[in-house]
């Protein structure tokens, strides 16, 4: 653990990092990475741009770090104000002082995702070749093309090894494909909310998001950065029916049932009559204010891509043999876009490899979304996985 | 390792150190985690009851969310040292499949359950002609989760039909050991470790 002078605990984890003139940590760091980053498409990219934030002190041994992925809509502000929203950070009830994942014991790391929209490459980010966005010019990435990009972080940062490797929803994909592609440099894997393939229903709700988009004229083929006139309604609609997908029926019925919108009778209209109407189209206008409509594209497809056994003959078992990885897989009951199915499906491939694994469907009556909501059990499932792990 | 269920105990006494081992039914992991820190196995469980797993999991397990009768198709053969199903081959809905499963993917395996020829049992039911309530049965009819209820005798020619050898077995009277004589009739639980 932290040798004195090296990495001393400091009282309060959020203050600078003791490697004090080391401006690679700290909240809100970006570097240029020279690159380039083959991808899976057949283009590399040159250079490639990290937005990313770490919490907490390396320790002398290099034995403590902890990499957070976020999901599509994510972003690198895991436990700090959102830039734009002012919002605390999207995972603030797993990471933090006492948390399961605590600055005060973990050296902490969450990038904004190769293709996103905060700071990393991605298809707004402007092309050094011709001085102009790249737009859909950006090349066509997957999930492991954005692992490779946070692999290459690591590199800059001096980590060679993550204790542990922890994401929801497309994290857990980007967990279990670093389990895959980087077995050496993963310890221990949480993959929550999770599937090892986009089904194809999952693939189904992206192409409606991406041809929102798309018919949105304003959209114009992705060249719309210029005038600063993005395709918001598209975007706002992608966001909508997405959302319906990270909720579930019970959980709507519970916090809106047909309850009407500030009225007292419908107004044979097409008003938000309804209360999910109107918390709906809330989540899309406030979604546009945050987010890229290309990069929404590039992100959703990378995830409809993902079928991590398809490069192992199909067989899931393959992509983790003789693996050292320990894992812990999680479900949510009412999650029907990732199902529990498709957590036992991962579940049953790590046992063939003979992989230690623990896997637990908890309930929630929130669907997909229930691992960003206060939930104690998982709090503690992670907490005594990640403990286990380093005691080890 | 006196803390531990007498049926537990006697499992944790005879595990070879260092082998690897499945607890099919393993609860909150009281016995895996004995298994690891006194024997050094490598211990996985399989587990139902969510609460459970949570537990078990927070102590650091490696345990999955399942059960006899669906998962244990999934682990490869011989992948574990021994397997064990303790107080659980009478909840299972196919005991038969459970078992086989069993002893295909554990070389060796240590069932124990409850005796339903247990003389206090056999009173309940011939004199007072009510299904049984005991310590060891301790639930009433209608809410138990025993569906195949059996005895030592039963399952003793469950395991010849099947060609499977019992290398030691071990009874139980409440947490005494009693002798083999007249096991079927005096012992309340049995524990068997079992070979192909």
């Amino acid at each position: 653990m932290g040798v004195s002078g090296i990495a001393p605990r400091l009282p309060n984890p959020y203050s600078p990092h003791p490697m004090t003139e080391d401006s690679r940590f700290g909240l809100a760091r970006t570097v240029t990475l020279a690159g380039p980053l083959e991808l899976d498409g057949g283009a590399a990219l040159s250079p490639v741009e990290i937005a990313y934030e770490t919490y907490g002190v390396l320790n002398a041994d290099r034995s403590n770090a902890i990499l957070i992925c976020h999901a599509l809509t994510g972003d690198q502000h895991v436990a700090s104000t959102h830039p734009i929203t002012g919002k605390p950070g999207w995972w603030t009830r797993m990471v933090g002082a006492e948390k399961p994942i605590d600055p005060g014991r973990h050296f902490i790391i969450c990038t904004n995702v190769l293709g996103s929209c905060l700071g990393s490459s991605g298809p707004a980010t402007v092309n050094p070749a011709t001085g102009a966005p790249f737009a859909m010019r950006f090349p066509v990435i997957t999930i492991r093309d954005m692992v490779r990009a946070q692999a290459m972080l690591l590199d800059h940062l001096g980590v060679p090894a993550l204790a542990a490797v922890v994401g929801g929803s497309m994290g857990g994909m980007q967990v279990l494909e670093w389990a895959a592609t980087y077995p050496d440099r993963v310890r221990s894997a949480i993959a929550i909310a999770a599937t090892a393939r986009h089904s194809a229903q999952n693939i189904a709700f992206h192409e409606v998001g991406r041809q929102a988009i798309m018919a949105d004229p304003k959209w114009r083929g992705g060249d719309y950065y210029a005038d600063g006139d993005p395709p918001a309604a598209g975007l706002a609609v992608a966001r909508m029916a997405a959302h319906i997908t990270y909720l579930s029926e019970a959980g709507l019925t519970e916090k809106f049932g047909r309850r009407l919108q500030s009225r007292d009778a419908k107004s044979f209209g097409f008003d938000a009559d309804f209360q999910v109407e109107s918390y709906l189209r809330h989540q899309g206008i406030s979604f546009v204010d945050r987010f890229d409509a290309n990069s929404y594209l590039y992100i959703t497809r990378a995830m409809d891509y993902y079928d991590i056994a398809e490069e192992y003959g199909g067989l899931l078992a393959n992509a983790f043999r003789a693996t050292r990885t320990r894992f812990c897989i999680v479900s949510f009951d009412t999650d029907w876009l990732y199902p529990t199915a498709e957590s036992r499906a991962i579940v049953h491939a790590l046992n063939a490899a003979g992989a230690p694994v623990s896997f637990v469907e908890l309930s929630s009556p929130f669907g997909h979304d229930a691992f960003l909501l206060d939930m104690p059990e998982l709090n503690r499932v992670v907490d005594g996985f990640l403990r286990a792990g380093e005691r080890t | 390792m006196s803390e531990l269920r007498p049926d537990l105990a006697i499992i944790a006494d005879h595990v070879a150190p260092g082998s690897r081992v499945l607890d099919v039914g393993c609860g909150d992991g009281e016995l895996m985690e004995v298994l690891q820190a006194q024997k050094r196995c490598d211990a996985r469980g399989i587990e139902i009851d969510a609460a459970n797993v949570s537990l078990a999991v927070a102590r650091g397990l490696s345990v999955i969310q399942g059960d006899a009768d669906a998962d244990l198709v999934n682990y490869p053969d011989n992948s574990f040292d021994y397997a064990i199903l303790s107080q659980t081959l009478q909840t299972a809905r196919a005991p038969d499949k459970a078992l086989s499963e069993l002893m295909r993917i554990g070389r060796r395996a240590f069932v124990s359950f409850p005796n339903f020829a247990y003389w206090r049992v056999r009173l309940s039911l011939a004199w007072g002609g009510r299904m049984p309530v005991t310590p060891a049965l301790p639930v009433s009819w209608y809410e138990t989760q025993n569906i195949h209820q059996l005895t030592i005798d039963d399952f003793r020619a469950f395991v010849r039909e099947r060609g499977i050898i019992v290398e030691q077995a071990w009874f139980l009277t409440g947490d005494r050991r009693c002798g083999e004589a007249a096991a079927n009739l005096r012992a309340e639980h049995a524990v068997f470790l079992l070979r192909r």
